[in-house]
């Protein structure tokens, strides 16, 4: 199968999400990738080193903002240029307009929240969980282009070593594609990783009893190096910012490490979480759902367990 | 302004869901409720008519019994629904799916079309962009802010990296998340009125897109059904006052650090 990778870059790196799905482009067959907008063709390069044989860059001036519309008109013409059988993509905000926009100008299938692909007896195939995470679907395609939307944090990046030849190409953009304008853009302060990025994750529900716990949180994150995130009641009560929420209405993560402090594990959090590589759970209910799909469940009071764990990980240096 | 919402009948939250073996397909046969962020997207819809005047039509595709949840949003304000609604959609996916939305809207010829940002069935999640790109018209996604002005929309919305706020001019569509609002209860009178606003049900031929629609017009397939892996044994302990150490142990062991 020969496939097309949509790479996103932020601040001249490549971001993770398109990486790990290139990784595993790379794997199952030919992969190329395309990256697109200010800086593309600088950071096309590196993209070598995961596995791409070549990357098409384009910086037009209609491509400088992150926006959906102009990234479809781009990437129908590469598709007819290069005659890539699947165009693959990371889920992001951004990602997700981009693939579904694609689907309907080239009449093409997507299929999204992918955990994992395969090549069986030739035809590429779709892992998609439902259900809430009980079932995993094999999905196909009837027709290529293939389009998939993978699910953030479900593919690790895998450096090859490789080197990839950028090619830059020029698109052409429809009337209604610029339409749209990017007024204003503020980017979140932040200390530490996004949660999108981190490698470990330190999450609070309920069961911190109060917002000020999560400054507990906070010190154990920043010392091994992670991100704090949260669940949907304690965003809803105003105990930490939305940004963080992880679940079916917050984001999708998959840390290496989840640690999850109070959290009982409804299912609304769960689907958001569960393809974390290892999860902890801290919580004083010994029959809180979350210790059924945990690795290592402690039963005990967190504003015991987590400072303790924080001087403990400080003193390791 | 005149404000189509697209909306969708899901199985409702207290329903166990399940799979139907032989279609592959979520098993639609039980209670159904209005798609919850589809609230959001019909309670902006209504404040905007109540700031600005217009209309809000609903238009909705599923089986002929999601009138019952689009009487619910009518009974919230929205003014019409139109429902396609049509054997041959059935196993629509996304191509297929907002193709026949997009035809439902170009009758309508709204001024504004709102999406609820996510679907709690799954399916649909991704939809506005590709009715938008049908339609040729701007799309702006996971709207938190919504301002509408003279003849633009103006979304902030929050990324990976912080916050964007997008402009477009109208016709415009736009998906808002569940952070835009908190949908309003339906009044007692709402309830009562909702049963005299007007109610059209479309076919896919009245639609011009007969075999256009369903498992004909769809390009991805449901191959096979399966148990999701297993995240192994798991290990619980009371906490003695050493679960600190055993956690450091654990991930060290593993690497994780």
């Amino acid at each position: 199968v020969r496939f097309l990778v949509f790479l996103e870059h932020h601040e001249g790196q490549l971001e993770k999400g398109g990486l790990g799905v290139l990784s595993k482009a790379a794997s199952l067959g030919d992969a190329e990738g395309v990256v697109l907008g200010a800086g593309a063709a600088e950071a096309a390069a590196r993209a070598g080193a995961f596995g791409a044989a070549k990357v098409y860059a384009c910086e037009d001036e209609a491509l400088a903002s992150p926006l959906p519309q102009p990234r479809i008109d781009a990437l129908a013409s590469l598709v007819e240029k290069t005659g890539a059988e699947a165009v693959l993509f990371g889920a992001s905000v951004l990602a997700a307009d981009v693939a579904a926009g694609l689907a309907a100008r080239l009449e093409a299938g997507l299929n999204w929240d992918l955990v994992d692909l395969e090549v069986a007896d030739g035809e590429l195939v779709g892992k998609r969980p439902a259900l809430s995470d009980t079932v995993l679907v094999d999905v196909g395609w009837s027709d290529s282009p293939r389009l998939a939307l993978v699910r953030s944090g479900a593919l690790d990046p895998a450096e090859s070593g490789g080197s990839a030849e950028v090619e830059t190409f020029e698109a052409t953009f429809s009337e209604f594609s610029t339409l749209a304008t990017l007024v204003d853009q503020t980017q979140e302060e932040s200390s530490g990783p996004s949660i999108e990025d981190a490698d470990v994750i330190v999450a609070g529900g309920r069961g911190l009893g109060s917002p000020e716990a999560f400054s507990l949180l906070e010190e154990l994150a920043a010392a091994l190096g992670g991100a704090v995130a949260a669940t949907r009641a304690v965003v809803d009560a105003g105990w930490y910012p939305y940004a963080t929420q992880v679940g079916q209405t917050g984001k999708t993560v998959a840390p290496k490490l989840y640690i999850a402090c109070g959290i009982s594990g409804a299912i609304q959090h769960k689907v958001g979480m569960q393809g974390s590589g290892t999860i902890v759970a801290i919580n004083k209910d010994a029959n809180a759902p979350i210790f059924d799909f945990c690795d290592l469940g402690i039963v005990g009071d967190l504003h015991q367990v987590v400072p303790k764990l924080t001087e403990l990980v400080r003193a390791r240096g | 302004v005149k404000i189509a919402v697209c909306v969708k009948n899901v199985p409702d939250a207290t329903v166990h869901k399940k799979i139907d073996p032989q279609t592959k397909r979520l098993d639609r046969s039980g209670e159904g409720a209005l798609n919850p962020t589809d609230l959001n997207a019909v309670e902006e819809a209504i404040r905007i008519r109540e700031a600005q005047g217009g209309e809000v039509v609903l238009v909705s595709m599923g089986l002929p019994k999601a009138v019952d949840a689009l009487r619910k949003a009518l009974a919230m304000g929205a003014d019409r629904a139109v429902l396609v609604s049509d054997e041959g959609a059935a196993g629509s996916d996304l191509v297929a799916t907002s193709r026949v939305l997009a035809k439902a809207l170009e009758r309508e010829t709204p001024d504004l079309v709102l999406f609820g940002q996510a679907s709690s069935d799954g399916d649909g999640a991704v939809l506005w962009a590709a009715v938008a790109d049908r339609l040729r018209r701007p799309v702006l996604s996971q709207v938190a802010e919504l301002t509408i002005e003279g003849e633009a929309a103006k979304g902030k919305r929050q990324t990976e990296h912080g916050y964007d706020t997008i402009s477009a001019p109208l016709p415009a569509i736009v998906a808002v998340s569940d952070a835009i609002n908190e949908p309003r209860y339906p009044s007692l009178k709402g309830i009562m009125g909702a049963k005299s606003k007007p109610q059209e049900t479309l076919s896919l031929t009245d639609l011009g897109l007969e075999g256009d629609a369903g498992e004909p017009g769809s390009r991805t397939t449901v191959l096979e059904l399966g148990p999701p892996p297993s995240r192994g044994d798991s290990v619980k302990i009371e906490d003695d006052g050493s679960a600190a150490e055993k956690i450091l142990a654990y991930v060290t062991e593993r690497r994780l650090l």
